[in-house]
């Protein structure tokens, strides 16, 4: 009897989730007129005229291409950083190890809104602005940190053995690190790219101060539905419809691994 | 775990050391630059010592932002972290219902920030949104562009939806973790649920429980993107929290030194809030285990 009850409040849980972004489905498929003349629960002659608005339009799309190619980037990047560092922090102690750990993990913490104008003369000065290269460095800032962080759980969590029994047989430690250790963190390596992509695709703030043209996020882009004649309902909410397929898409690549993932990491 | 010295150590921290010190360093710096320095333009700046702080300090607007901001982040926090708890309670162990619930769960917070602003700026309106026509049919007034109580309520609402989810998926992998036959042996001992919770599942949940807290109290304490996009930080300024107030001053108002000033006190009240938070949580778990344990203690 109370499992019947529980399962029916999650189910009503997960319909909270679903309901909002199913009504921004169901705005997608209508054009602003009709939006804003009659109140449907259901479109009545559902069309992706809004769709087709954004994916033939290259100042359109080129949006979602720039978000992504940053994120790529930022979370290439974060992985490549973190992994020996976390590797480090995991099996060697070293001056100061403990402070520096914490330290690294105060960065996660910083508003972004406090480094927004430093950010901008930092990039300024090295001429970086507008380039996707200037948001995967900023979106460092927060997932390096967190990359660490998550690591050095899972490394943790492999016994110190493997290593030495590398070493006696004559792995020299790229070979062992790139071989051996790599490949039994899997799972984890998966579970930190996961979230740095997260967190990356999500952030926006800084991605908009940063970028003028070139690189301009999706995000940005969306600001164009706002005209003279007001907001154009029906084209923002395909255009935030297709922001959340990439990130469903992972979701479900990593769906196996998550609740392992997160509860060997930290996060 | 026993960690050895090594020298190589050094190397494999440095790249992370540069990263950070590029991303995050520099910029630190050049905020405590702005801080204490009246900047007219290029080249034409006086140094001004502590002035921006004193009148920082006395912001009256700063203050007021700060309460919204307390009182944001407490009722958040005494929501989402229950709520995600009880979701993750009552999430199924096997079957193919796992995969659903888990990819269904993560969805929010895989949607970008200004997108959930945009979600919920939909829903909420009363003339094309359902959340508020449904509100409207049951004959509440309901404005969330006027009425700050309103705007107040759609805000948590937000928040909840976006990020319980997170909470839950942390508790749902901490309660796997816990043995099974640990459950049934309190089960068969006759323990009710509630007791099996409290004895058994929540003092294991302590650790993942910690990170889900300052998750929450770090992410919440910065939130900017979504109120901007939901309600501006209005109607007036009652829904303006500290990093809005913060863009307001630095971008809005080009302010760089109070603005700067501001930014670092707001970076240092987020480190003592976490630094408390963290002490807190683990202090007990510090005292039963050994010294220098480097894995699941410090979690």
């Amino acid at each position: 009897m109370t499992l019947r009850k529980r399962h029916v409040g999650l189910a009503l849980y997960l319909g909270f989730l679903l309901v909002p972004i199913g009504w921004m489905l169901n705005m997608s498929l209508r054009p602003t007129a009709d939006i804003l003349s009659t109140f449907r629960l259901l479109p009545m002659d559902p069309s992706l005229e809004n769709y087709r608005t954004i994916l033939g339009d290259p100042s359109w799309y080129s949006g979602y291409l720039n978000s992504l190619t940053y994120v790529g980037m930022n979370t290439a990047l974060s992985l490549l950083v973190a992994l020996p560092a976390a590797y480090a922090f995991s099996r060697y102690r070293f001056l100061g190890d403990r402070h520096l750990f914490f330290w690294l993990l105060t960065n996660r913490m910083a508003p972004p809104a406090v480094f927004l104008l430093p950010f901008f003369q930092l990039y300024s000065t090295f001429g970086l602005i507008d380039t996707h290269l200037a948001v995967a460095l900023a979106h460092c800032l927060f997932n390096v940190p967190l990359a660490v962080w998550i690591l050095e759980g899972f490394m943790s969590s492999v016994p110190r053995e493997i290593d030495e029994m590398a070493h006696l047989d004559g792995y020299s430690f790229p070979r062992f690190f790139l071989t051996l250790f790599l490949p039994t963190i899997g799972p984890g390596v998966g579970v930190t790219a996961f979230f740095c992509f997260m967190f990356s695709w999500v952030e926006l703030l800084l991605a908009r101060t940063l970028t003028t043209v070139q690189a301009k996020p999706i995000a940005a882009v969306m600001t164009r539905t706002v005209s003279a004649t007001g907001l154009d309902w029906g084209l923002l909410a395909a255009a935030g419809m297709l922001t959340i397929v990439p990130g469903a898409l992972v979701i479900w690549f990593v769906r196996r691994h998550l609740a392992k993932g997160l509860a060997l990491g930290r996060v | 775990m026993n960690r050895t010295e090594h020298p190589r150590a050094w190397l494999l921290v440095a790249p992370v050391l540069a990263v950070v010190a590029f991303s995050a360093l520099i910029p630190l710096m050049t905020v405590v630059n702005y801080s204490v320095q009246d900047i007219f333009g290029p080249g034409q700046r006086v140094f001004v010592g502590s002035e921006w702080f004193r009148e920082i300090l006395r912001d009256e607007r700063l203050h007021a932002a700060f309460g919204r901001q307390l009182l944001f982040t407490a009722s958040i926090l005494a929501i989402e972290l229950p709520l995600g708890v009880a979701i993750a309670l009552s999430m199924p162990t096997r079957g193919p219902g796992v995969s659903l619930t888990l990819v269904t769960l993560a969805l929010p917070l895989l949607v970008p920030w200004n997108v959930v602003g945009t979600i919920w700026l939909i829903f909420g309106r009363a003339d094309i949104g359902l959340g508020g026509a449904l509100l409207h049919g049951l004959g509440l007034e309901w404005n969330y562009a006027q009425n700050a109580a309103d705007a107040w309520a759609l805000l948590l609402v937000m928040d909840v939806w976006h990020w319980t989810s997170l909470v839950a998926l942390l508790a749902y992998a901490g309660l796997r973790a816990i043995p099974e036959p640990l459950r049934q042996a309190a089960q068969i001992d006759g323990a009710s649920p509630w007791a099996i919770f409290r004895h058994v599942q929540l003092p294991k949940l302590r650790g993942v429980l910690t990170i889900a807290l300052l998750l929450r109290l770090m992410d919440s304490f910065v939130i900017y993107t979504e109120p901007f996009v939901l309600t501006g930080g209005g109607p007036g300024n009652a829904t303006t929290f500290l990093s809005q107030y913060l863009a307001q001053r630095a971008v809005g108002q080009f302010d760089l030194g109070p603005a700067a000033a501001f930014s670092l006190i707001y970076f240092l009240i987020i480190l003592a809030l976490c630094f408390g938070f963290f002490t807190a949580l683990t202090a007990h778990e510090l005292h039963d285990a050994p010294e220098g344990e480097g894995g699941e203690g410090e979690a």
